[in-house]
């Protein structure tokens, strides 16, 4: 009863309110927004005028962004899609940032100071090839500033005005890896290898394109690795054998080389020589395992070894201090310190600079090492470098300190996991409660200014002040409200961050050493990030842990890596790198008695192993066994199987924590006519209030609500690619609902003239989808619901009384369904990035769609609007209920984007958790930006707001006891008068 | 005994063109009061085998053909081989544009073997798998690969041994079977024996459905557009709705405003009774309300 009342009561209140929203002043209260870049590939420095000084950056996010150079904030920056990979990015004219992108086929203009696009040329060609940007200085054609870009097996020479190709010479014929633009005075000199062993030289005409001469020359042996520019006609390149270097020498076209054995320069020469890509006047750099060697080439095409550093780092490019003076820097580590050198490329024994700096060992190694200059107030010349980490971080270095650092790591989240803080301790002092009275009072005595409107602009800023700090939103602790939580993400560098969801920042961070580069794990890369550990019994000594699985290398069957943080401090408990793969991992519903959560990681031998490796957990799993099943997803085969464990593995090692497991079930869909473009699952830890749902007549419906569903999306094979590539005669969409555990269809449906890309999210008895219908060239969402009909005969009364019937007998698998399913579609306008459902505490709360919308921004949809019941004309007892009449398009309200006005660049998933009180919902949008915010869907209806002003009410109520009192004594007064008349 | 047959009928779908709805939708109607959800009560143990097939006459192109095909069904009991334990026999339906469509499914059981019944009986002891599978392609089994599905063999015994089966198919593919007891099978499974050592099968083919499709409003277009006009205002509230804060308030003034009305008029009566004792007439009617109101 009390629920049906509360129910009602809900209903009201989301009646009166479809949409979420919130007014300006309230921004930045309960939501936080982060913008990164991601990790730099190239940086260009903007120095030489006064004013703003910046730093140009492309990522490897494909962002292109300005930097302020004293603080490192963000002058502006542009994300490019994610296939529009940066791969050229450089200063032309002294007022364009050139970018060259998508394989070298579009270059853009953007103006300098505000990151306007000035303008953009396509540059098509027919050949993958490498691309490069090639900016002259001092290269006119019809007094125009050219800018040379070679991409697409095509060299093309663009206007810096206005991007008009000018000329273009195709190469595609010609067989040649062009890795070389020289220019010299007329003539672009093309040079590159055709084979690993042939090296071409083409000139061409600067004005036109016309070909001038072509030379080739044959080397009697293969090479190994790019050719690197050592002066404007020196090459140097290893041969293939890595023992020899190879110096090759145009002249005018001509080409010579001589070589030398490297072991003629060093002696000791141990592993893989490499030569480093940077480019310094007269020199390169040969990094060898153990130091790197500095490599001086003379006129002659002579080698001397000039330098060898020990543990080396990076060396950055070199950049010219004056006429004929060349600078460049390189690192080295050093006892807990890393050392930076800025030497001068002629005059080796002068050191330009030389510093130690500290930088957290959390940073990892240095990975890139920008240099610029500047002039010191004694004039003389100063340095400062940025670096780029190995946790993809970046730091400006000057005068031996940070300057500034920016954690553009949390640019590239693979996998959220969130976590409770710590249970706030007993003793707290009385001086600190007293303080902290008065400043409550204050505060609300100037809350109480505001809403009566009496408050000075001062006293207003002071009070916007007041709710944006609000200590107690970052406190360290646990909240009654559950509001505060950490949120840790891994990132794709292997960096684990704690964020606290209250001001986003970073807590603790760990760049987990199992995750570095390391000789067993040649390149690994982090997976996923699972809840290990949750402490409820022990929460006030034991800290909750966090499980982050990886892998060495991007395929399925290289070694899984394990690791266990501690979620408070962030300390690696420890970690494990078992001899299997990691395929899929599964956490199971049970806890061992310290609270561990059971994993089963599946590897790709038809092994299951089982996490954690002690008894009690194999006990825990015996007394389960025949209750664990799932289900995998071959999609390039296009087969679904069910499986479930078997016994323990027969092998030659004993290990009584692995385990064989066998097929139950397996769903094969026609190669022919179907594909599997999507599959989605509900959230494990979802909970269901009522399973029950009353129609408007009075009537009842049975969600059928089960763990073990499944929603897959089968495209056809043709209509797999983009939208626009097939008819719709030619495109279908088959979605089915399955149950994992018997391999059962429950609902199958097919949409004529559709294709994917299909993004859905399953919640409840429900699964929304969104597609592109190609019949209305629009994009569509569906709903289906499904119900449960065994349980329909649950409406009398009387059998509740006579207990006569079945709600609490266990529900099974085996049974088979009777189920029915409700659907219908909608347009939609936008083309959409992730979907999410908003999740509260005990799931009363109506849901909200969290859709993450192709500008960006996450829009929250209400669930009513997806409802299959909507008819064009809803009785008032269905209105009642909270009907809206059926439209045929949903509704974007735009109070509804919850992200308001700021937009979540690159956004790539959304998460929601909830939080202790019901209403509210916690959602976290992640991509290139970071995004959080609480939604209550249907409003605080269970608290008062943030802002409530506690002080007005205590003022209203001392003001009517005062009033009461005065007009008491008042009457009595009048009375006595009366009584004397 | 062991000579005892099931022959079960089906009921047939066609395949989902676009351009055959209307066909298709009545199919599914017919198909749904057989086969899914409108059955009747399931706790009924006499689970009436449907031997006489609704004869339906298809008025469907002169051109389409039909041809017989077989296809095996295997068994397996626990972990062992598969082995055969029945076939299907079905018609094949080629309509004129190309399509084919299976319909007319029987089935026809082997019966167990004495070795089976011993298998079985564990597997009802250990409470195992029961596997089953078929061909994925009808016409070229196993075609890409078997579709297999399995049950707790605990779930199957009934009267004698109850089994259904829902055969989902696209053209001449089978895509997956939904296979298992007929009714409910309530964890925790009971260890029952079954009386006769033969199966009682129930077959079902299933086709995709058709999704519904958007609903267009023409002159709509717009309208769903701007879905903020149609939310600013909801539905239209009563007066009573609206106002009622207002209302109430105004209520309880005028009812006070009424009492003390009263109030004066019975003091006034009461007053004009009692006037010849009064000294000042003129102001009795003031200072009689006020006694009237203390007196309250």
């Amino acid at each position: 009863m009390a629920i049906r009342v509360f129910l009602i009561v809900l209903l009201f209140l989301s009646f009166t309110n479809l949409t979420y929203s919130l007014y300006e002043d309230q921004v930045g209260l309960m939501d936080w927004h982060q913008k990164y870049i991601g990790k730099v590939k190239h940086a260009v420095f903007h120095t030489q005028k006064t004013g703003r000084k910046r730093v140009l950056v492309s990522t490897e996010e494909n962002v292109v962004a300005s930097l302020d150079l004293r603080h490192g904030e963000i002058f502006w920056r542009h994300v490019l899609g994610t296939n529009d990979v940066i791969d050229g990015l450089d200063i032309a004219l002294g007022k364009y940032v050139i970018t060259l992108s998508s394989d070298g086929s579009i270059l853009r203009a953007w103006n300098l100071p505000d990151g306007q696009m000035v303008w953009e040329s396509s540059l098509p060609g027919s050949k993958a090839s490498k691309s490069i940007l090639h900016i002259p200085k001092n290269l006119k054609a019809d007094k125009d500033d050219l800018i040379l870009v070679y991409g697409k097996g095509s060299l093309n020479a663009v206007s810096g005005v206005d991007g008009e190709v000018l000329w273009k010479k195709d190469f595609a014929g010609e067989s040649i890896e062009v890795s070389h633009i020289i220019q010299s005075s007329d003539v672009i000199y093309v040079a590159g290898f055709a084979d690993s062993s042939k090296i071409s030289v083409y000139g061409l005409n600067a004005k036109n394109g016309e070909l001038l001469e072509n030379n080739h020359a044959a080397l009697p042996f293969g090479t190994f690795g790019e050719l690197l520019a050592v002066s404007g006609d020196m090459f140097v390149v290893l041969d293939e054998m890595r023992s020899k270097i190879v110096i090759v020498h145009l002249k005018n076209g001509e080409i010579s080389y001589n070589q030398k054995h490297i072991s003629d320069l060093t002696k000791d020469l141990a592993g893989q020589p490499v030569i480093l890509p940077s480019r310094l006047p007269g020199m390169f750099a040969l990094n060898t395992n153990s130091y790197v060697l500095l490599i001086k080439v003379t006129n002659q095409g002579e080698l001397v070894l000039v330098d060898k550093v020990n543990n080396g780092a990076a060396v950055s490019d070199s950049l010219s201090i004056s006429e004929d003076e060349h600078a460049f820097a390189f690192v080295h580590y050093g006892d807990n310190k890393i050392h930076l050198s800025v030497k001068n490329v002629n005059d080796w024994n002068h050191d330009l600079l030389k510093e130690s700096i500290v930088i957290d060992h959390q940073r990892g190694k240095i990975d890139k090492i920008f240099v610029n200059n500047y002039v010191r107030t004694d004039r003389s010349h100063g340095f400062r470098a940025l670096m780029v980490m190995e946790d993809h971080s970046l730091l400006l270095v000057q005068q031996g300190e940070i300057v500034w650092s920016r954690e553009d790591g949390l640019a590239s989240v693979v996998d959220v996991t969130t976590s409770e803080l710590p249970v706030q301790k007993e003793g707290v002092s009385v001086a600190k409660v007293e303080q902290n009275l008065f400043e409550w009072l204050k505060g609300h005595m100037l809350k109480l200014k505001g809403t009566l409107m009496i408050a000075s602009p001062d006293d207003l800023a002071a009070i916007q002040a007041l709710r944006l700090r609000s200590s107690e939103k970052s406190k360290m602790t646990r909240d009654h409200n559950g509001f505060r939580k950490l949120l840790i993400v891994l990132t794709r560098a292997g960096k684990v961050f704690a964020l606290h969801t209250g001001d986003g920042r970073v807590v603790w961070s760990i760049l987990l050493p199992s995750l570095r580069k390391s000789e067993a794990c040649e390149n690994p890369v982090g997976l996923h990030i699972y809840q290990w550990q949750v402490p409820h019994h022990h929460a006030l000594d034991e800290n909750p842990s966090v499980l982050v699985v990886g892998q060495c290398g991007p395929s399925l069957s290289t070694p899984a890596v394990l690791s266990f943080i501690d979620a408070y401090t962030g300390m690696e408990l420890k970690s494990l790198s078992p001899a299997h793969t990691a395929a899929q991992v599964i956490p199971l519903p049970y806890t061992d008695s310290t609270e561990q959560r059971l994993h089963l990681i599946i590897d790709d031998k038809q092994h299951a192993y089982l996490y954690p490796r002690t008894p009690e957990a194999i006990d825990i799993l015996k007394h389960e066994f025949s209750n664990v099943y799932w289900y995998s997803v071959d999609a390039d085969n296009g087969v679904i199987r069910g499986h479930a464990l078997k016994s323990n593995c027969i092998q030659e090692a004993v290990d009584e924590y692995c385990f064989d497991f066998r097929d139950l079930w397996s769903v094969v869909f026609p190669s022919e006519s179907e594909k599997i473009i999507a599959t989605m699952t509900r959230k494990s830890n979802e909970v269901v209030h009522t399973q029950a749902k009353v129609m408007t007549d009075y009537d009842v419906m049975y969600k059928y609500i089960s763990k073990n569903l499944l929603f897959v999306a089968n495209a056809a094979p043709k209509a797999a690619g983009e939208i626009g590539t097939v008819i719709p005669e030619e495109a279908w969409l088959v979605i089915y609902i399955l149950d994992t555990v018997t391999g059962r269809i429950l609902h199958r449906m097919t949409h004529h003239g559709c294709q994917g890309p299909v993004h859905a999210v399953f919640s409840e008895n429900w699964v929304v989808y969104h597609y592109f219908n190609l019949r209305a060239h629009r994009y569509e969402m569906s709903v289906v619901e499904i119900y449960d009909q065994s349980r329909a005969d649950n409406k009398d009364v009387w059998r509740f009384v006579l207990g006569k019937h079945n709600l609490t007998s266990p529900v099974s698998s085996y049974s088979r369904p009777e189920v029915i399913a409700k659907s219908q579609s909608y347009f939609f306008t936008h083309s959409v990035k992730a979907i999410e459902v908003t999740s509260t505490a005990k799931g009363i709360t109506s849901k909200q769609l969290l859709i993450g919308t192709i500008g960006d921004q996450v829009l929250a949809l209400d669930k009513r609007f997806l409802d299959p019941r909507r008819t064009v004309n809803p009785s008032q007892a269905e209105k009642e209920d909270g009907i809206i009449p059926l439209t045929d398009s949903l509704p974007i309200i735009s109070q509804s984007y919850i992200t308001h006005a700021l937009k979540v660049e690159g956004l790539r998933g959304i998460v929601t958790v909830p939080a202790k009180l019901e209403s509210t919902s916690l959602v976290f949008a992640y991509g290139v930006d970071l995004f959080f915010t609480q939604i209550a869907p249907s409003r605080t209806y269970d608290s008062l707001t943030e802002d409530f002003s506690y002080a007005l009410l205590l003022l209203t109520i001392v003001a009517l006891v005062a009033a009461i009192f005065v007009t008491w004594v008042l009457s009595e007064r009048k009375d006595l008068q009366d009584k004397w008349r | 005994m062991s000579s005892l047959r099931f022959f079960i009928l089906s009921l047939t779908l066609s395949l989902c063109f676009a351009f055959q709805s209307d066909e298709l939708l009545l199919d599914d109607d017919e198909f749904g009061l057989e086969g899914g959800n409108q059955q009747p009560p399931r706790s009924d143990p006499h689970f009436p085998s449907p031997s006489t097939p609704a004869p339906r006459k298809r008025f469907t192109e002169s051109s389409s053909s039909d041809s017989k095909i077989q296809f095996s069904l295997h068994h397996a009991f626990g972990d062992s081989d598969f082995s055969d334990a029945g076939n299907f026999s079905a018609r094949l339906k080629t309509w004129s544009h190309g399509g084919q469509t299976l319909t007319k499914l029987r089935f026809s059981r082997n019966p167990l073997t004495e070795e089976e019944q011993k298998k079985f009986q564990e597997l009802l002891q250990t409470d195992d798998f029961y596997r089953i599978r078929l061909p994925s392609n009808v016409l070229s089994p196993p075609g890409r690969d078997y579709i297999i599905s399995s049950v707790k063999a605990r779930c199957l015994p009934g009267e004698g041994l109850e089994e259904h089966f829902v055969i989902h198919t696209e053209g001449v593919n089978i895509l997956a079977v939904n296979y298992g007891a007929p009714g409910a099978c309530p964890y925790p499974r009971q260890l029952k024996r079954p009386a006769r050592w033969s199966f009682k099968s129930h077959t079902i083919l299933k086709n995709s459905e058709q999704a519904p499709r958007t609903p267009i409003f023409a002159e709509d277009v717009l309208g769903g557009e701007e879905g903020e006009g149609e939310l600013v205002k909801p539905v239209e509230r009563s007066f009573w709705a609206k106002y009622w804060m207002y209302l109430i308030p105004l209520g309880l003034i005028v009812m006070n405003a009424i009492t003390q009305a009263m109030n004066m008029a019975e003091e006034q009566v009461g007053g004009q009774g009692g006037a010849p004792g009064q000294q000042q007439p003129g102001s009795a009617g003031q200072r009689g309300s006020n006694a009237g109101v203390r007196r309250r």
